[in-house]
């Protein structure tokens, strides 16, 4: 198993500050057989939150940076500072947009999983496919969608990335190969294989083959998919085929009010990759290089064939689970571990130490930032509600699914069909 | 009136042969059905059905071609998926064991592993990577080994099957068809003896049909899969074996137009799939009884035909449906309702709907056949609307 290429991802010893509970032994790097027993770690391990600590904060950089090298180059660390502020930014924006009445509905925000986003997606041809949750406005922009098409599609203007049709959750793009969006969790899951299927259908049946190796999808979802029954089953079936698909688990901890330690018997999603017959890999989801480095590996896997990896990333979000939410059930200290583990903090912190770049580059990709989001409210502010003639267009590809009315013609013949207010 | 209809129904490539016509092989008896279920074999377990006795109309001994429903299934899937090279199957022992029912017998062995693909048992799972691989460019059937299967599917096909299209803003479309045998088999049991067009029918974006004989199974199979829009082909479990001389040529029958079985002048009958064969058998006694009933076989279960439904009762002014759903909530009730919006002022008489109980199918096969309509409740019907 290809287990060996991701000696990135070790582990490190829980924080004891966590909930109080015992220190439990250091979890195996990932190579080790899975199935050795450790009951007594085992008690202590549920009862003890999974807090790892980071080695960029901590200043070990033992796992990066071996001879005081940079494990990224300028261009890519600037590529990577800026996907993150915009994720960031955008996001704030929208709790502002929120409050003042612009978007409405459930909208799920992304701040403090920005690396997990940017570390994987960023690594993306145009060709490669993101499927995404309700929380998918960062994987959207990420992926390349503009800032101004899904600020436009949180205020339901018609200039939306979906036309104003499918809102906060429900964020697609076929230029850009986002595949949604999805509001029941577990189901953008299937939707995810299916692509992956697509593209080895595409190269052993079509024959239509790319110098890169297969087109790779990217499956996004948190610690409550895990329990259920779709994550299992497509672990199952992209492993069978040997798809080229990563399943990307955001372990944020929380599934809105509940935690993942009770609601999961074995809280290490990673280890049921194995369980599968695939890699699983643990990395820690507020450091964005680390992220960066196991994802290369696991789309470079797909890539060539040898099928899927799942990887467990251990991140936080910042704020509730939706702007509904009161968050009222996450003790301060847990907020307030993740807060100084920011991604982006770190990454400013990397960027600054190694000299990639200077403050005042930094200050200005801000900046840039703060104006595309800015235009991006204005453009959607701007823009037009979906007019009533948009009612039925995109309810069937082909709107002979209307059928056939009581004088012969199909319904979407009658004029009133492009006015929407035709009996349908 | 329903040339009209299929005039304006393009579809891709071939002449569409007209199917509204009356077929002048006559469909093959009830009990030919009843014989022809005798040799079928349950979901799991036994293989090729022993060949049904079929009770054909003399001037049909000796056909140019006289092919089962499976294999006019079967044939619909192979000339698209030589034709198209994105057309693919998916489902539960489709591929190595042909089919539970035999329909993809073969496919694997021409096509290959990957477009003939054996799933494991994950049905929510596997339909939506067939969603997934529609939104990128394929064209997969998925098959529900029985169509009971795909309640586990629901939220495949209600979120991403129906919606996807409409809430990406129409950027990715879901040519899927999805199909299976459903309906009420002899004794297989509650679970396995389901309708679920009547669940599915609210779905928005989806169309639905019922296939009923070899020659509408192949024409609605190359339809579906042509379709752009998702599309659930029902099959039935009772039907499989029914034999029909079907054309050589290449034909589809259009997916929103019904079938007109039988002209006549006194009632309008509207059913479709294997309740049909029931109310050809009660035609017989009503034609005995001086009554001369209109059949027609609304084949597409969502949108309805409204125009070749609507002639008929401009000429007849009463109706009965027969259908094997349940009363509550089934296609019936939604047709009833249909009728009454845009016909109300055609009609003489209440619509009459002969539905199944709102019972869970027993196995006693007495107590089977009591939950479902049988033709002498169809010839009551009908005597007591033409009062």
């Amino acid at each position: 198993m290809a287990a060996a290429s991701f000696t990135a991802a070790k582990f490190l010893a829980p924080v004891a500050a966590r909930s109080g509970g015992d220190r439990a032994p250091p979890l195996p790097a990932i190579g080790a057989a899975s199935a050795r027993p450790r009951r007594g770690a085992q008690q202590t391990r549920l009862r003890t939150a999974l807090a790892v600590s980071s080695d960029v904060l901590a200043g070990n950089k033992a796992a990066q940076a071996a001879a005081g090298e940079p494990v990224v180059t300028r261009e890519e660390a600037l590529e990577v500072y800026e996907d993150m502020v915009l994720g960031r930014v955008f996001e704030d924006m929208c709790a502002q947009m929120y409050y003042r009445g612009k978007m409405f509905g459930f909208v799920h925000l992304y701040n403090g999983q920005e690396a997990v986003s940017t570390g994987f997606i960023k690594l993306l041809n145009q060709a490669d496919c993101v499927v995404s949750t309700y929380r998918d406005h960062v994987h959207a922009l990420s992926k390349g969608v503009p800032a101004r098409s899904v600020m436009a599609e949180l205020f339901g203007k018609a200039t939306g990335c979906c036309r104003g049709q499918g809102g906060s959750m429900h964020m697609f793009s076929a230029p850009h190969n986002l595949l949604g969006g999805f509001a029941f969790i577990g189901e953008g899951i299937p939707v995810a294989t299916g692509a992956a299927f697509a593209a080895k259908y595409r190269h052993e049946v079509l024959k239509q083959s790319s110098p890169d190796g297969l087109d790779v999808t990217l499956a996004f979802f948190g610690d409550g998919t895990c329990n259920n029954g779709q994550f299992f089953e497509c672990l199952n079936m992209a492993q069978l085929w040997k798809l080229p698909i990563v399943f990307v688990v955001e372990n944020n901890l929380w599934a809105i009010g509940m935690s993942h330690l009770r609601a999961t018997s074995d809280p290490e999603i990673y280890k049921k990759g194995p369980a599968f017959g695939m890699p699983g890999v643990h990395v820690d989801g507020m450091d964005v290089l680390k992220v960066r480095e196991v994802a290369k590996e696991a789309i470079q896997r797909a890539r060539r064939g040898e099928g899927p990896t799942l990887v467990e990333c251990e991140t936080y979000r910042f704020r509730g689970h939706s702007l509904a939410d009161p968050d009222e059930l996450r003790k301060p200290d847990e907020k307030s571990h993740y807060a100084a583990r920011d991604p982006i903090t770190a990454l400013k912190k990397y960027i600054i130490e190694y000299n990639l770049a200077t403050e005042s580059e930094l200050k200005s990709i801000e900046k840039k930032i703060d104006d595309i989001v800015e235009e991006a409210v204005e453009f959607a502010d701007a823009s037009p509600h979906p007019p009533r003639s948009q009612l039925l267009e995109n309810v069937f590809a082909d709107p002979k699914g209307f059928g056939i009315g009581p004088d012969g013609k199909y319904r979407c013949e009658d004029p009133k069909f492009t006015q929407g207010t035709a009996q349908v | 009136m329903a040339a009209a209809a299929s005039s304006s129904c393009t579809l891709r490539g071939v002449g569409a042969v007209a199917s509204a016509k009356p077929r002048s092989a006559a469909a093959p008896a009830a009990r030919s059905a009843r014989v022809a279920a005798a040799a079928k074999g349950p979901a799991r377990g036994r293989l090729v059905a022993r060949n049904a006795v079929a009770v054909t109309p003399r001037r049909m001994r000796r056909p140019r071609r006289l092919d089962p429903s499976q294999a006019a299934l079967r044939e619909g899937l192979i000339e698209e998926m030589k034709s198209d090279p994105t057309v693919c199957v998916m489902g539960e022992d489709v591929g190595h064991y042909g089919g539970s029912y035999k329909v993809t017998k073969g496919l694997a062995e021409m096509f290959g592993d990957l477009r003939v693909l054996d799933t494991p048992i994950a049905e929510n799972s596997f339909t939506g990577m067939g969603i997934g691989a529609a939104m990128k460019g394929l064209r997969p059937i998925v098959e529900g080994m029985n169509m009971g299967f795909l309640l586990l599917a629901y939220n495949q096909i209600s979120n991403n099957c129906g919606m996807l299209h409409y809430t990406s803003g129409g950027q990715f479309k879901i040519p899927v068809v999805i199909r299976g045998p459903g309906g009420v088999g002899r004794q297989l049991g509650a679970e396995h003896s389901q309708r679920l067009e009547s669940y599915f029918q609210s779905i928005p974006g989806l169309q639905m049909v019922a296939c009923s004989t070899p020659y509408n199974a192949k024409g609605l199979m190359k339809a579906a899969i042509r379709s752009e829009n998702p599309v659930v082909l029902f099959e039935h479990v009772l039907l499989y074996n029914l034999k029909e001389k079907i054309p050589d040529e290449e034909y589809i029958c259009c997916l929103e137009v019904a079938e007109m079985v039988r002209p006549g002048e006194h009632v309008t009958i509207l059913t479709y799939s294997r309740m049909r064969y029931h109310v050809m058998q009660a035609a017989k006694t009503l034609v005995n009884k001086g009554y001369d009933p209109e059949v027609i076989d609304i084949r597409s279960l969502k949108p309805f035909d409204l125009h070749t439904i609507g002639n008929s009762i401009k000429k007849t002014h009463r109706v009965l449906i027969v259908e094997e759903c349940m009363r509550t909530g089934g296609i019936g009730a939604s047709l009833r309702s249909a009728i009454i919006d845009n016909f109300w002022d055609y009609l003489d008489a209440p619509i009459m709907c002969l539905s199944s109980q709102d019972v869970p199918t027993p196995y006693a096969g007495t107590l089977e056949d009591a939950t479902v309509v049988q033709p002498a409740q169809i010839v009551a019907a009908v005597e007591q609307i033409c009062q």
